[in-house]
């Protein structure tokens, strides 16, 4: 049994002053819930940091109230940037369970309501508060370390670095969801200032608002629509709460494993995805998920993007609706984002940046330095 | 963020004088101390001091800081492996930025970390200095 998408809804990414967590899950949600032509039976909500940014918790009573949905079963899943992919793994699991046969699961963020410092505060929640979080590291500097190792380690140069932002931001230009729908070059990149050395201001993905849906139906309800994209595998994976432990800081054993699971649950082997949505919240997350997984080579993944590689002509096309770099990164919401994305291109519906006959689809959702990652396989059947 | 006095009080001995933990079974060292071995599971586990002395394996400068460390920004932020091979993260201290080089050699002094405001807390805690021969 497999669950089947049915429909997908997607705010615009940006800074909506005009709108509010609660207005933005609507919005997403409502479009999702339309374009399945069904009710679901149950919600499952994404967030990270409303409890600090809104002041706002108990979001699944929150919405299935706004949604007209009173009494529906809800629940909040958090799993700092993955909390999109294992709201999903929750969703996809209720629905294989046969428990229910139609579930809403949702993504939104608001991060625009406080100032950079207090939302750089709540970011760093994804980490140990008492033993990293107390000695002021920032969420882009524990990434920031990695970076320079990688780069020391596997003699990588910044413009090599860069190049994961500048391909993402190629393809967010035709994407009318997308919060910075413009080109950059790996010299604005490097010329921009740093957040946390070595990482540059346009090497890491926006603060953002927006919020995305996906409703997901068992085979057997789905069998009346005209719906065509199925989840073979959606897997989750943890690692060391503390990115400083890892025994070895450049392999992202959360991606190997949730990646490696997610391959033996569906059968579909690497060199068989067409699409792969990356979590390039800075292009070195981007890097070690694609090693870790295998897909590239140790040390070459950063590399081989800068030689042109990943493109949308390519196989695979990697963030062909510009990733969270162009597209944003609304953190509950990103994981949501990426498959709303696959969506759209498994049923011809990317526009511009569709590629063609794309069958396979892959996302990875990082939480954390590649401490939680969330992997889903989406195919057109 | 404030922190509640008790909260603080709890984490001085990790913070200030670095308690890991030894696993009577495997003989791993973890820091902070913990409850279960995170490589074999034992629950056979006792609190030791790590040493104060290692070298710089990785660095940032955090240019844009967490609300609290606001009028601290930039500092240097780093992983230390000490020299029992245990990493730490520390903020590095008594060093210009051009100065910091990975591999150096660096030792841990008790510094103050922050300020919660006039009457609140003040947070201290071991940050590293070059090694003084």
């Amino acid at each position: 049994m497999k669950p089947i998408v049915v429909g997908v809804g997607m705010t615009k990414v940006g800074e909506h002053w005009d709108e509010s967590l609660k207005s933005l899950a609507v919005e997403a949600s409502l479009e999702a819930i339309d374009s399945s032509g069904l009710t679901p039976e149950v919600i499952v909500f994404s967030n990270m940091m409303s409890g600090r940014l809104q002041v706002q918790d108990h979001l699944g009573t929150l919405l299935a109230d706004e949604l007209g949905l009173r009494g529906l079963p809800a629940v909040r899943v958090e799993a700092a940037c993955a909390s999109g992919g294992v709201a999903f793994h929750v969703a996809y699991n209720m629905i294989k369970s046969g428990i229910y046969k139609v579930a809403l699961v949702v993504g939104a963020e608001k991060m625009s309501d406080t100032s950079t410092e207090q939302t750089t505060t709540a970011l760093m929640t994804a980490e140990d508060r008492e033993y990293t979080g107390f000695y002021g590291a920032s969420f882009v500097s524990l990434n920031a370390l990695a970076h320079r190792l990688y780069m020391e380690k596997f003699n990588v140069s910044e413009e090599e670095m860069a190049s994961l932002a500048v391909l993402s931001h190629e393809n967010g230009v035709n994407n009318p969801f997308a919060m910075y729908r413009r080109k950059i070059s790996t010299k604005e990149v490097l010329e921009s200032p740093y957040v946390a050395d070595p990482i540059h201001l346009l090497e890491a993905a926006p603060i953002s608002d927006g919020a995305a849906a996906v409703v997901l139906a068992s085979e057997e309800v789905a069998k009346t629509k005209s719906s065509v994209v199925s989840v073979e595998a959606s897997t989750v994976a943890t690692d060391a709460i503390r990115y400083y432990e890892r025994e070895d800081l450049l392999t992202f054993e959360s991606a190997k494993k949730a990646f490696m699971n997610a391959v033996s649950a569906s059968k579909i082997e690497k060199d068989r995805i067409d699409i792969l949505e990356l979590h390039d919240a800075f292009t070195i997350v981007g890097y070690l998920t694609l090693e870790s997984a295998g897909i590239a080579e140790r040390g070459k993944a950063a590399k081989l993007v800068a030689s042109n590689k990943f493109t949308l002509s390519d196989k695979p096309a990697v963030n062909t609706m510009g990733g969270l770099k162009s597209r944003g990164h609304p953190i509950g919401a990103t994981g949501l984002y990426q498959i709303s994305e696959l969506y759209l291109q498994l049923t011809n519906n990317a526009g511009k940046n569709q590629v063609d006959n794309a069958k396979i689809g892959v996302a990875f959702n990082v939480g954390g330095v590649g401490t939680t990652t969330s992997v889903s396989v989406l195919k057109r059947r | 963020m404030s922190e509640s006095v008790p909260r603080y009080w709890r984490e001085i001995k990790i913070r200030e004088r670095l308690i890991g933990s030894k696993c009577e079974d495997c003989g791993r060292i973890t820091f902070p101390p913990r409850k279960v071995c995170p490589y074999c599971r034992s629950r056979k586990l006792t609190e030791v001091e790590l040493p104060k002395k290692g070298k710089l394996l990785s660095y940032s400068v955090v240019r844009k800081p967490p609300a609290e460390f606001e009028k601290y920004a930039p500092y240097v932020i780093g992983i230390i492996t000490l020299e029992n091979g245990v990493n730490v993260i520390s903020q590095l201290t008594d060093i210009d930025l051009k100065d910091v080089k990975i591999g150096m050699e660096l030792e841990g002094v008790l510094r103050k970390y922050r300020e919660e405001g006039e009457e609140g807390l003040i947070h201290y805690g071991i940050k590293f200095r070059p090694r003084i021969k």
